[in-house]
């Protein structure tokens, strides 16, 4: 099907069923019960989760393929929403033109940075892309947010490129030749696929269960699901054999008399405008664009998704990706007062104590928690989340003492998926 | 020529900062191989010793004033800390005011534990492992650390004044014959440059004088070598895993009256040190304080106006932008060796 593997077609309709079911599968937790506040099945948090999991599929491109460690991935995202959101000021609301410039403007950027960082590799790389994005987070912070526009202060470049610290935003005067400058009530359109805008959501009520279907959200899901689809197939291609070629032995790669920098390049420009549609996503989602998408704890970020998922694995990213920013919503929200309800059933002194073992942990160290685990996904689990499905799973099949045996050993045969 | 003087002593104590940072990471790869990308936690950390510290010394509990009474007529309640009853007043008051001075001597036994305890907890399993793994362990340690910070001492910056006796500011204008008051330079940045120096000479003299150093700069030639000559390597390893520390520590220590330490003040410095380390050359100890040095001028000069008049922005970026250009043109660095992380 689709032209992949039977375990590919699995993998791929299993994906677009849950992404499809997503609102639901959510939303376990009626409105009423103390757990709702569980719920993650709101559009916001879950154009998160769709619109990072690009982010970090692409980013496993480069990685989990190649090995190349990048810490500044997160520049192509910030290009990726500057690009847009001049679309939406120059041309109009649809999010197509937007999100296409996105990708181009990413991939233009990634080639001229992929040039000259991949001619290192190893922590020289990691610290090359470091440099280019820490620099481009610091040109669209002050220089690109100067005024380029004359003494009159009103036109489109009043606050530069980039809008520096506020960020880029959508005005009333922006030109938009192709759209409407405001809609008819006199507010700030907003953005739209065709007329139907990302905002716009219908709530469907059964019992006591709410649910929310938002375009927003499933224009990212088919989105995110094309770029699922087309890393499948990199994975699965000749180029995809190629780039796992060069993580396992560049040496050798280069006494067979291939070159490998056109592929790793090649690598790093697809990883890159995939970081660039994410940041188109982000900007058409909201319309806003600020320089702290390019910071380089962004750039950390998409790398602890991916490892936390599991680098090299086809739904490990997704999964990582949705693990931290549920994280990062839900566990955030819990306070103390929360704590104390859920422990309520233990003695006075007990519970007190129990709450303060926990409370570190939780509502503004979230932080805490995500590095705890990420280490120890780090040194127990190095295949991430995937790895340990796996693990259980065989667990359960009885035969946990082969497949061991099996997973010491990284590297995967040809034409075996090592998602499955 | 003031003007240049100025922003060269300007220069000198970031560049101090970079440096030394840049000289622990710079030895704890040499020796050991690894990336350590929670070094600017230990520097934070450091930093955070000096403000327990001072915290410590100014606990205090209240004393009832008989002579004194408040507005209301009643006997006035004073706060007394317990260092005035140990040391009396004068003593007391003199301990509290050079509290960050008298951090070192706490931090430094406090980052050698630290030290030490994270080679052999964490840092020994991953010898073996690649040097991505290697980033990222770190890199969650890095994370672990500053939110426990966070969690003790609050995510806002913590003013730890230096001792009043330097809190003034130093004429070099005068003395080098140029109008009074052109070159002002605060006390405590003379005094960071010259820690920094004292230190970076003594961590030199270590490696070069003494029998454990000469062992160490022969376990960083050939490991396996001096292995089978029967000397344990990996306990002399330790040992520089927590002096790396230390001198990070110190470096954080010191920094406390120049910025008020906050628990993110690590990552700031920990990615230009970074940058430094590579622009030095990985694993070359002189290279990585002259980039320390290299860097720190180069950042001051290029904030000056009439150089962002001309190119805007390029303090910003004028960091970054050295590093990439000496990667391109010098793969191994300014000082680097053949053959180290060329892999």
């Amino acid at each position: 099907m689709f032209g992949l593997q039977k375990q590919d077609a699995k993998l791929l309709l299993i994906v677009i069923g849950l992404t499809m079911l997503a609102p639901f599968i959510l939303n376990p937790f009626p409105e009423s019960s103390g757990w709702a506040q569980f719920n993650a099945g709101y559009p916001d948090l879950m154009q998160r989760f769709v619109i990072f999991g690009i982010f970090a599929i692409g980013f496993n491109i480069l990685f989990g393929l190649t090995g190349y460690l990048s810490f500044g991935h997160a520049a192509f995202l910030g290009i990726g929403s500057y690009a847009a959101m001049w679309m939406f000021k120059l041309f109009g609301m649809n999010v197509l033109p937007a999100l296409g410039l996105s990708v181009v403007m990413s991939g233009l950027f990634a080639v001229l940075i992929g040039y000259v960082s991949l001619r290192r590799s190893g922590i020289y790389f990691s610290i090359l892309t470091l440099a280019f994005a820490m620099m481009s987070y610091a040109l669209a912070y002050s220089v690109l947010a100067t005024d380029m526009d004359g003494p009159d202060k009103q036109g489109l470049l009043q606050k530069g490129l980039t809008g520096g610290e506020t960020g880029l935003q959508l005005t009333l005067s922006d030109p938009r030749i192709l759209g409407q400058q405001a809609t008819d009530d006199g507010n700030l359109p907003v953005p739209s696929f065709f007329g139907l805008e990302m905002r716009s959501a219908t709530e469907l009520s059964v019992g006591d269960w709410v649910f929310t279907f938002s375009v927003g959200y499933y224009f990212s899901a088919v989105v995110m699901l094309i770029a699922f689809y087309l890393s499948i197939r990199i994975f699965r291609s000749p180029f995809g054999m190629m780039l796992r070629a060069i993580k396992s032995n560049q040496q050798r790669l280069n006494y067979t008399g291939l070159n490998p920098k056109p592929y790793t390049l090649a690598a790093f420009v697809i990883s890159g405008m995939y970081a660039g549609l994410a940041g188109g996503l982000m900007a058409s989602m909201d319309p806003l664009a600020g320089p702290e998408r390019m910071f380089w704890t962004a750039s950390g970020e998409v790398v602890l998704m991916t490892i936390l998922g599991g680098a090299g694995t086809l739904i490990g990213p997704v999964l990582g990706a949705g693990a931290i920013k549920y994280m990062e919503n839900i566990l955030s929200k819990i306070n103390s007062d929360i704590l104390h309800t859920w422990f309520a059933f233990l003695p006075d002194g007990l519970e007190d104590f129990v709450v303060a073992i926990i409370y570190p942990f939780i509502g503004k160290g979230w932080h805490l928690t995500l590095g705890l685990i990420f280490m120890a996904v780090v040194i127990f689990l190095p295949g991430g989340i995937v790895e340990g499905g796996r693990r259980i799973g065989s667990m359960f099949k009885g035969r946990a003492k082969k497949t061991d045996a099996a997973s010491g050993g990284k590297t995967v045969a040809p034409g075996q998926d090592p998602a499955e | 020529m003031d003007w240049f003087i100025l922003q060269l002593l300007n220069g000198l104590d970031k560049g101090s900062a970079y440096a030394l940072i840049a000289l622990g990471l710079t030895l704890i790869f040499g020796t050991l191989g690894v990336v350590n990308f929670a070094h600017g936690a230990l520097f934070m950390i450091g930093a955070f010793c000096a403000v327990t510290l001072s915290r410590l010394l100014s606990l205090s509990h209240q004393v009832v004033d008989e002579t004194r009474t408040d507005f209301l007529g009643n006997p006035l309640k004073v706060d007394v800390p317990y260092a005035y009853d140990i040391f009396g007043e004068t003593m007391g008051a003199a301990i509290i005011d050079w509290a960050v001075p008298l951090s070192i001597l706490f931090a430094i036994p406090v980052m050698i534990l630290i030290g030490v305890v994270m080679e052999r907890g964490l840092i020994k399993h991953f010898y073996k492992r690649p040097h991505a793994d290697q980033i990222l362990v770190t890199f969650g340690l890095a994370i672990v650390l500053q939110e426990v910070i966070k969690y003790y001492y609050g995510a806002n910056p913590i003013p730890t004044p230096a001792p009043s006796a330097f809190t003034g500011s130093f004429d070099f204008g005068a003395i080098l014959g140029f109008e009074p008051g052109s070159i002002i330079y605060p006390y405590w940045r003379i005094i960071y440059f010259g820690f920094a120096a004292v230190i970076i000479g003594a961590v030199f003299a270590f490696l070069q004088f003494t029998t454990f150093g000469m062992v160490v700069r022969a376990g960083m030639a050939d490991r396996e070598t001096v292995g089978l000559l029967g000397i344990n390597i990996d306990k002399r390893f330790t040992i520089m895993f927590g002096l790396a520390a230390a001198v990070a520590g110190l470096a954080g220590v010191m920094y406390t009256p120049i910025n008020s330490p906050n628990y993110h003040m690590g990552m700031d410095f920990l990615v230009l040190s970074f940058v430094v380390v590579v622009v030095g050359g990985m694993g070359s100890l002189p290279g990585a304080v002259l980039a320390g040095f290299l860097l720190g001028i180069l950042e001051s000069f290029a904030s000056m106006r009439e150089v962002i008049d001309i190119i805007p922005g390029i303090n910003q970026v004028i960091i970054y932008l050295v590093a990439i250009i000496i990667l391109l043109t010098r793969p191994r660095g300014l000082m680097g060796r053949k053959g180290v992380m060329e892999d």
